[in-house]
């Protein structure tokens, strides 16, 4: 630092507790809520510490199951989200990293057209065109299966723009050297491109890998069979017993299992992450 | 135009295209253009009867003073969460930055919320401050003040804020703290040695060179208050009380997916995609020049 | 050589378990697809009544699905519909049912469908107050009546001795009264209550014998209109609203949103669904009874009777023509006395036949648990007139959204009582023109 002052010091800490406290605030309380049994969490005041029903909680959603009438198992759908978030990141950064190479690096009729295609649905969330967009994987016999939780929303084009971005910061003289030594579009590519933008494929993975894992209304319309609810459906779910109160106990223990493995892979890798995205974006 | 060197015609491109095309024309651009059909029909919601009513419905929706209210909460929505994340995301990675110790556990314990689900986020928020039981309503309610999101739409509102503006403080920390970092120290330390305090430094040096930043961050923030909040919404208010809280988005979900006014909720969902677009094209223009620069 | 000596053996392996499948195929039952929006505790009833149907024979196998609450399961099953995929059967809520009805290329009625199928069908079984609703101006059945229920006056017994309160309720005035001193004893607010068009003006209409709107509140045509903004309607919102401020009510949510107030005894009276039963059971720690909605005696000497609420189950036209035996099989075991008696005791939804009503008075369910006769005594108390026998209004589910929203102005002070009511109805009559439009 540039100069120490420890009262500075002592106030910047002060002020970053400050901010983990109000970010951490509602993970507390869900692991407080998960760690009670039924009755404690219907009365007023709510705990604010630990009871020592977590163990109990967990078992019981595992033994018993989540989601309506509890009778999905907790593994399966979280192995259902999690098929579906990794098809979602490795297929967006597949089909991604072929279309912005082929944006970049080639001159091509419509290539503008295309980039401009794909572009505009940058940003337009499914549930805003959610009936018609199930027409049509309903038609394609998509419904309940992983195809149809997945490629629908592979068609984004966060992955590509970000790509094309990456891409146009990689210096020319790779590509003329790669020229010169004979080296053909996908050999550059794949021996040259893919691993200069390691760092950026990991940052997607973990941005998209998220955004697969969290979906949810789009699950809900297309599965009808219980064997491919994901864990976030299963959540709601619970959220909405009809006619009683909700089993927050049982909801917080959920969210909790629900919120972990995301949680894993931004913690596990925001290294990357992080220089990821902001070698890109800076 | 962007390349100077680029490699041989071929039709290699069109094939390394094609699965990104595809997709975005079976699972995009058609659905998105029978939205925008359907927003010129009057249909009954099992599409049995339909009548082509060329754009009765955009005309309904623009005198419909409860569309523009939408719209207005949609604008008090998205700058408020833009400013609050940005804000709060801006002061941490600030404090952050002086830090030389425990920096890696604070980022650590900061980012994590950006992994949760809107779903879950508005679930959690809603859970605290649920009028009967949630934890902060009762401390509220010990200070005197009575807290009932269900029954005051202000309170409604500022619930969602809170929520949303919780979730997207790890994403703008994480961008605010890459830029400081990249900041030469040796700026902030001439400076200092002219005797210039902390606060002084971070409002002279560091927030003028941070402008690509906030500028690109609050371009984001902005997006992501507008299409990305549904879940939030959902989950915490479902648009009540009294639609204080129907932003657009959700206005869209709740006419269609609920209401079953298909002709309409595929109206706005037009207006919509005519924001987003006029969004893309604005933050394309600006990163575009960014990177030329 | 011997790779293809492998292929081959590969592709017969494979062939023998393709055919293997086949076998097993056809020797399965036929499945019949029910969505359904029955959360929790229910959920798992709902599964329990399908398991034994599905025990008593092989033909058909009753697969539930719960596909979120009412309003998402009948949107997705539309949308399922709109894309060929409609399931056989989808429980759809009461204020659906004119949407539903207008579908007629899409709903196979169950009267029809049953008759088709040779399965006799005795409508006189039926309670008549819940059967009307979803009876076309000629008598025919249209869904068939599954989870029907009736708002109550709940109240906390220990509260009421705590405050001095002797008699439960009867009107209005009597709600202040004995909200007033609920307050006293300490309590924060006299009542609340749930699902708050359906209960405070739906109900509030057919209990006064008021119509809601023209056309025998729309049984006798599409072009009907609303007339709830009158003086009754809007004198119960002006005094709740008034009630709202003083704590003799206090506002939890739409839905059963508010259930943890009473629950955690923060008011001692609730006005929802009877079928709040099993889970009121579950969760609250003091005594509790149920008693009749509260009215106003200058309005009506004596109340007319209650509307229901709950869902029916709907038929969807494009299945196999033997798939329709199995789902009239179905329809016939649930509305079997067993099924509704045990669904009627373990829920608190009403019983829908005679004979299960019977049945579980002689069980001696009603002695054993006073009050939960209420609702039924309530549904029948009087011969339904055209204002209560139930509502049929297109686009409804919407409406009711519209008639929350002008309630929570109302309550939350941003509108007075009758400008709300007036904003209702007109906004209310655009979305009824709207369906007669799309549905002529």
């Amino acid at each position: 630092m540039v100069e120490n002052r420890p009262i500075t010091t002592f106030c910047s800490h002060a002020v970053l507790i400050c901010g983990i406290a109000i970010v951490v605030f509602p993970i507390w309380i869900t692991f407080v809520a998960a760690s009670h049994d039924a009755v404690r969490m219907t009365q007023t005041p709510l705990p604010l510490l630990p009871g020592d029903q977590f163990f109990v909680n967990l078992k019981d959603t595992f033994i018993k199951g989540v989601g309506n009438a509890r009778e999905q198992s907790v593994g399966l759908m979280l192995m259902n989200s999690l098929i579906m978030a990794m098809m979602i990141a490795v297929g967006k950064i597949f089909i991604s990293l072929l279309s912005a190479f082929a944006i970049v690096y080639f001159r091509f009729p419509f290539r503008m057209g295309f980039f401009w295609m794909i572009f505009v649905t940058l940003m337009l969330p499914v549930e805003v065109r959610i009936l018609p967009t199930f027409e049509v994987v309903a038609n394609l016999g998509m419904l309940n299966n992983y195809w149809g939780l997945s490629i629908p929303l592979i068609a984004s084009a966060t992955a590509t723009f970000m790509f094309r971005q990456v891409f146009l910061t990689v210096p020319d003289e790779l590509l003329e050297a790669a020229r010169i030594d004979g080296a053909g579009p996908m050999r550059f590519f794949k021996d040259i491109l893919v691993p200069v933008s390691r760092t950026n494929i990991a940052a997607l993975f973990v941005i998209l890998f998220i955004y697969g894992w969290n979906q949810y209304l789009w699950p809900l319309l297309i599965t009808t069979d219980k064997n491919m609810y994901t864990i976030v459906m299963g959540i709601k779910q619970m959220l909405e017993a009809a006619e009683e109160s909700p089993e927050w106990h049982l909801i917080m223990m959920t969210t909790l299992l629900a919120m972990l493995p995301p949680v894993a892979v931004v913690v596990g890798m925001q290294k990357l992450f992080i220089k990821g995205l902001t070698e890109t974006e800076k | 135009m962007l390349k100077r060197t680029h490699f041989n015609p071929s039709p290699l491109p069109y094939l390394l295209v094609t699965p990104q095309i595809l997709i975005t024309i079976i699972f995009f651009i058609w659905p998105a253009s029978q939205a925008v059909f359907q927003s010129l029909l009057v249909e009954d919601a099992f599409g049995l009867k339909t009548e082509f009513v060329w754009f009765d419905n955009f005309i309904e929706l623009f005198s419909d003073q409860i569309y523009f209210n939408s719209f207005g909460k949609t604008i008090v929505f998205s700058s408020l969460v833009a400013f609050l994340s940005l804000g709060t995301a801006l002061i941490l990675a600030a404090t952050a930055d002086r830090i030389v110790r425990g920096a890696t556990t604070y980022r650590t314990l900061l980012i994590w919320p950006y992994a949760v689900a809107p779903v879950v986020a508005g679930t959690l928020w809603m859970f605290i401050f649920d009028p009967t039981l949630g934890i902060v309503a009762y401390m509220l309610d010990m200070m005197g003040y009575d807290w009932n999101h269900r029954l005051n739409g202000n309170q409604a509102m500022a619930l969602i804020i809170f929520a949303a503006s919780w979730k997207q403080i790890s994403y703008n920390f994480l961008f605010f703290l890459a830029g400081m970092q990249a900041i030469p120290k040796s700026l902030t330390e001439a400076a200092a040695i002219d005797g210039a305090g902390p606060a002084w430094r971070f409002w002279t040096i560091i927030f003028p060179l941070l402008s690509p930043t906030t500028f690109f961050l609050l371009v984001m923030n902005i997006v992501y208050a507008f299409f990305e909040t549904f879940g939030i919404v959902h989950a915490v208010t479902k648009g009540g009380p009294a639609g204080a809280t129907e932003i657009m988005v959700y206005k869209v979900y709740n006419d269609g997916f609920i209401g079953l006014d298909l002709g309409g909720s595929a109206a706005q969902s037009v207006v919509l995609m005519v924001i987003v677009i006029t969004l893309t094209v604005i933050q394309f223009r600006y990163i575009e020049r960014k990177v030329e620069y | 050589m011997r790779k293809s000596v492998k292929a081959i053996s590969m592709a017969m392996v494979m062939a023998a378990l393709m055919l293997g499948i086949q076998i097993t195929d056809s020797q399965a039952a036929t499945e019949i697809q029910w969505w359904h929006a029955m959360g929790g505790v229910n959920g798992e009833r709902v599964n329990k009544i399908a398991d034994d149907f599905n025990a008593t024979q092989k033909e058909f196998k009753v697969v539930p699905v719960y596909k979120g609450n009412y309003t998402e399961t009948m949107t997705a099953a539309i949308a399922a519909f709109r894309a060929k995929k409609q399931p056989h059967i989808v429980q759809v809520f009461e204020v659906g049912t004119a949407t539903m009805m207008a579908a007629k290329g899409a709903v196979y009625p169950v009267e029809q469908m049953m008759n088709d199928s040779g399965v006799k069908l005795d409508k006189s079984a039926f309670l008549p107050a819940v059967i009307s609703y979803y009876q076309t101006p000629k008598g025919e059945l249209l869904s068939m009546p599954f989870n029907s229920s009736t708002p109550v006056l709940w109240y906390n017994m220990d509260a009421f001795a705590k405050a001095g309160i002797k008699e439960p309720p009867k009107t209005w005035p009597e709600v202040e009264a004995a909200s007033q001193k609920l307050l006293k004893a300490g309590f924060k607010s006299g009542f609340s209550f749930g699902w708050q068009s359906w209960v405070m003006v739906e109900n509030f209409s057919s209990w006064h014998n008021l119509a809601l709107g023209t056309k025998e509140n729309g049984f006798a045509g599409l072009n009907t209109e609303f007339t709830f903004n009158n003086d009754s309607v809007k004198r119960i919102m002006g005094d709740v609203a008034k009630w709202q401020k003083s704590k003799v009510f206090d506002y939890g949510g739409r839905r059963g949103d508010s259930l943890p107030k009473f629950t955690n005894a923060e008011c001692g009276m609730w006005l929802n669904s009877s079928a709040y039963y099993g889970g009121i059971k579950k969760q609250a720690k003091f005594k509790f009874s149920q008693t009749m909605l509260p009215f106003y005696p200058d309005i009506i000497a004596k109340p007319q009777n209650s509307i229901i609420g709950g869902a029916t189950l709907w038929v969807l036209k494009g299945h196999p023509k033997g798939d329709y035996k199995g789902i009239a099989q179905f329809m016939n075991y649930l509305s079997s006395p067993e099924v509704q008696a045990w669904w009627h005791q373990e829920t608190g939804y009403v019983p829908i036949t005679t004979a299960a009503y019977e049945l579980s008075k002689k069980q001696g369910f009603y002695e054993k648990n006073p009050g939960t006769d209420t609702a039924i005594k309530q549904l029948s108390l009087n011969t339904p007139t055209p204002n209560s026998r139930g509502l049929r209004f297109g686009n409804f589910v919407q409406i009711r959204d519209i008639i929350n929203e002008e309630m929570e102005a109302v309550w939350n002070g941003t509108k007075d009582a009758s400008l709300a009511m007036d904003d209702a109805v007109k906004r209310g009559n655009k979305l009824l023109r709207k369906f007669e439009k799309a549905n002529k």
